[in-house]
């Protein structure tokens, strides 16, 4: 199945000079919840602006669901809803109107029960009369959701959808956002909450200094990246890592409580049952354990860090 | 489902937004006009007025009717016509627009569209007024609508290039003020250039606004400081540059696309 949406080699340098995005290609396949992660500044608005119209490329293409969105963009852009960052709204508009209003901006013909839907589905139906002023933020969000989908989009780009809202309200998002997976519509988003791509991306996308430096099915990136660390709280502390330890990565914390052993979990051979072995043969005794794995965000702080290393 | 080749549901919905907002506040959008037009007939046409010649025939309180009607549609206009772009580019909110399946022309359309709507609705709301104060008449009543919806497309095009260009809120009152209402006293609104001496009178004919209210004064009395064919030349000429800017605008995304 051809992707949903299709870039290649899209740059854009602004008047100023700067160069926000350098030859990006990439393609999101069609129903996928897709996560462009990257420190701010990094592209991602731009890039999805981009695609949505909103900032002119410099240079490349995009297509969406088959459409070129500059040649064919009444086309492309009836495919796409957009959440942006900001809560942009109509403060005097009431909630039914300024999502009614979308809807006819995007061409589409009055649909009472599709806004209805839309509004139960986000929890604004008690709020349909209110004007957009008296929602709290959380709430100007879901407006804002609500605006994006009144014209039945099949591919929604939700840009740091949870910025500056409360943990209940992100699992909110979170769970709504898997709905309308399930209802078929592609989900791309752009985030630097790196829970936020662990919960829900089933790809994932990094986009440093306006390159996109790695894209990676989530499971795969953190079994491939991924590290993972035994964690020891030993019974007696040590002065130093002794010798005869020499031979695993070793790292001594805590005033010499802890010792951390860092492996790759997907090798053949851990080292971890050597390791406890060797541990009790020298008399090193140890009153609790656990492992952990790498995060999705210990691997993406690697890879931007590693990358402005290469840049300086 | 595709919009076709013209999105004619979202021009209507740009234009219900706007006419909404003007009818939110339409006692307040249409009392300051009429006030306004109400004084300037006290002051101008019955105080000063009857102490003023007749000029080609016309009674002077009639004679200003004309150049008030044109003074409120030039500022109604370009006021209308900036707020309703400057406030979605202020607000945020026109990532909206320019996301969905509109073509430049149908999102101007839209805009200015409501903005010409409101403008002319003042116009005659002030034309109303005057008949209170004044008699007069309207020789050419085909060609004054005519006239007056072409001035007020000109003039809500100018606003949107101004709209678009200015930076805050108080830009949007620089070119009125500083511009066009000058230009309008100075341009014949209520007085006939024929009778300034010279060489104020040629200078005069430099000022684009004289063409304006001479031909849509003609379309009242059948006479004018230069003739209708100028009037209407110099009126699609403006219309013109207009466009050509706003091409422009869209062509570069100047100020609406970084």
């Amino acid at each position: 199945m051809p992707p949903v949406v299709s870039i290649r080699n899209v740059s854009k340098r602004y008047a100023g000079g700067h160069e926000a995005l350098k030859d990006v290609s990439l393609d999101i396949e069609r129903g996928e919840i897709f996560a462009l992660l990257g420190p701010n500044g990094a592209g991602k608005t731009t890039l999805i602006s981009i695609i949505c119209g909103i900032v002119t490329a410099s240079g490349g293409s995009v297509h969406v669901d088959g459409h070129d969105i500059v040649a064919d963009y009444r086309s492309a852009r009836t495919k796409i809803g957009l959440v942006p960052q900001e809560l942009h709204t109509d403060a005097f508009e009431p909630v039914w109107s300024t999502v009614a209003f979308s809807r006819g901006l995007f061409g589409r013909p009055s649909n009472p029960a599709h806004i209805e839907k839309t509004l139960r589905d986000l929890s604004l139906w008690d709020k349909r009369k209110a004007k957009i002023k008296e929602l709290s933020g959380g709430m100007k969000r879901r407006v804002m959701i609500a605006k994006a989908l009144a014209h039945e989009p099949d591919v929604l780009f939700l840009d740091e959808p949870t910025a500056g809202v409360d943990v209940e309200l992100r699992r909110d998002m979170w769970n709504l956002v898997r709905q309308l997976r399930e209802s078929g519509v592609t989900i791309i988003l752009t985030t630097h909450y790196i829970e936020e791509a662990e919960e829900m991306a089933d790809r994932v996308g990094v986009i440093s200094r306006g390159q996109l430096i790695l894209v990676e099915e989530k499971n795969a990136l953190m079994q491939k990246l991924g590290k993972k660390q035994l964690t020891l709280s030993l019974s007696q502390p040590l002065a130093a890592v002794p010798p005869e330890l020499g031979e695993w990565d070793l790292a001594l914390e805590a005033d010499g409580t802890v010792l951390r052993y860092t492996f790759d979990a997907t090798a053949d051979r851990t080292g971890v049952p050597s390791l406890l072995r060797r541990m009790s043969d020298i008399g090193i005794g140890f009153k609790d354990l656990e492992t952990r794995q790498s995060s999705l965000e210990d691997i993406f702080v690697s890879l931007v860090t590693e990358r402005r290393e290469v840049a300086a | 489902m595709s919009v076709g080749a013209f999105n004619h549901r979202g021009v209507w919905a740009i234009y219900r937004f706007e006419m909404y907002r003007f009818l939110r506040t339409i006692w307040t959008g249409l009392a300051t006009p009429v006030i306004t037009t109400s004084l300037y007939f006290v002051v101008f046409g019955s105080a000063i007025g009857s102490r003023m010649a007749a000029i080609e025939g016309v009674d002077y309180a009639a004679f200003i009717v004309p150049g008030l009607m044109m003074l409120s549609l030039f500022n109604e206009s370009i006021f209308n016509a900036s707020f309703g772009i400057h406030m979605p580019r202020f607000l945020g909110t026109i990532y909206e627009p320019l996301s969905a399946p509109l073509s430049p022309f149908e999102l101007v359309l839209g805009y200015v569209g409501a903005a010409v709507t409101k403008a002319t609705a003042v116009a005659l709301v002030i034309l109303a007024t005057a008949a209170l104060f004044v008699d007069f008449e309207i020789l050419h009543p085909f060609w004054m609508l005519a006239f007056l919806l072409l001035v007020a497309t000109t003039f809500c095009l100018f606003g949107f290039i101004v709209g678009i260009w200015a930076k805050g809120f108080e830009q949007l009152q620089i070119i009125p003020m500083l511009i066009v209402t000058p230009l309008t006293f100075l341009g014949g609104a209520f007085y006939s250039v024929k009778i300034l001496p010279e060489p104020w009178q040629t200078i005069t004919m430099f000022n684009p606004v004289v063409y304006l209210i001479s031909g849509f004064r003609w379309t009242f009395y059948g006479a004018g400081d230069v003739s209708i064919g100028y009037s209407l030349l110099a009126t699609l000429g403006f219309l013109l540059t207009c466009l050509g800017v706003i091409w422009w605008i869209f062509r570069t995304g100047y100020r609406l696309k970084s």
